[in-house]
């Protein structure tokens, strides 16, 4: 192996093992958090989920899935959101 | 009648708001827990949260010219819409620099007291009248009880007590908000004059 072939190896390895601060780990946790909140919802109150049960619903009643919400808002926050802030967290030092 | 039977119940939209309460409380409580600084680190993340609640004080006028059905009721929805926009567009003057002083955050105090004290007074009926006017009574308090946090945000800014609380506030709005039946009981009760219960 070329010594820079496995300096970046090296170094890449070393990000990879350095640890998340407990502020990235509470940013990285709120949307699965909210999204658990969701699904225990679903369970606990399974006829909000209009979609299990169609019968005779009109069109609001079939997209109107509160449960659902709650589980798109934390995986959106989870994807688009928290991956960018723990990067400037590590950026920064914090 | 046919635009009755077209539009969607209350109570979705009622779950609409509380989504974007939810989203608006995820952003507050990231950047407190991250800072300010490091929050600000990409320019667009500045703009998120006023920006949302300045979208949300405009989604409420359509609520206040299709949903209201009385005076009491269009001048409540109205006066959200108006207090969440100036609240909303003096928290954008303010990630944009435009706005210095830290007494701009007083707009938020000034939108949740209105906003407070429109749902206590435009709800009629007792707690334990229906699950709507529970959450009326509940959610005004509430939202009067936090204005304290933006209160003390706008003399002591970097106050992480004050910004937990104002995001834990807007959670516990979007909480009760998700709660929100056209009718339906609360704690067992549900006055007769209330209507039939929905699902």
């Amino acid at each position: 192996m070329s010594a820079d072939l496995a300096h970046d190896l090296q170094t890449k390895t070393t990000d990879r093992a350095e640890p998340l601060s407990l502020r990235a780990r509470v940013v990285l946790a709120l949307g699965p958090a909210a999204a658990l909140g969701g699904i225990l919802w679903a369970l606990v109150q399974p006829w909000r989920l209009t979609l299990l049960h169609p019968h005779g619903e009109g069109l609001w009643w079939l997209i109107s899935q509160p449960p659902l919400y709650v589980v798109a808002v934390g995986l959106l926050f989870r994807l688009l959101l928290a991956p960018g802030i723990v990067e400037d967290l590590r950026e920064s030092g914090a | 009648m046919i635009v009755a039977k077209l539009m969607p119940q209350a109570e979705m939209v009622h779950w609409w708001f509380a989504t974007g309460f939810l989203t608006l409380g995820l952003l507050l409580v990231a950047e407190t827990v991250v800072g300010r600084e490091t929050w600000a680190r990409r320019p667009w993340r500045r703009y998120l949260w006023p920006g949302l609640m300045f979208f949300i004080g405009v989604s409420l006028w359509p609520v206040m010219t299709f949903y209201t059905n009385s005076t009491i009721h269009m001048i409540a929805h109205g006066s959200w819409a108006q207090v969440l926009m100036i609240a909303g567009g003096a928290e954008l003057g303010l990630a944009r620099g435009k706005l210095h002083s830290p007494y701009w955050r007083l707009c938020t105090t000034v939108a949740m007291l209105v906003s407070g004290a429109a749902l206590l007074a435009h709800e009629q009926q007792p707690w334990l009248f229906a699950r709507a006017a529970f959450l009326h009574h509940a959610l005004g308090w509430t939202i009067v009880a936090g204005s304290v946090f933006p209160l003390l945000q706008a003399f002591r800014p970097r106050s992480i007590v004050a910004a937990a609380g104002f995001a834990a506030t807007v959670i516990a709005v979007s909480v009760m908000l998700y709660s929100d039946r056209d009718v339906a009981p609360v704690f067992g009760h549900l006055s007769p004059y209330a209507g039939v219960q929905h699902r």
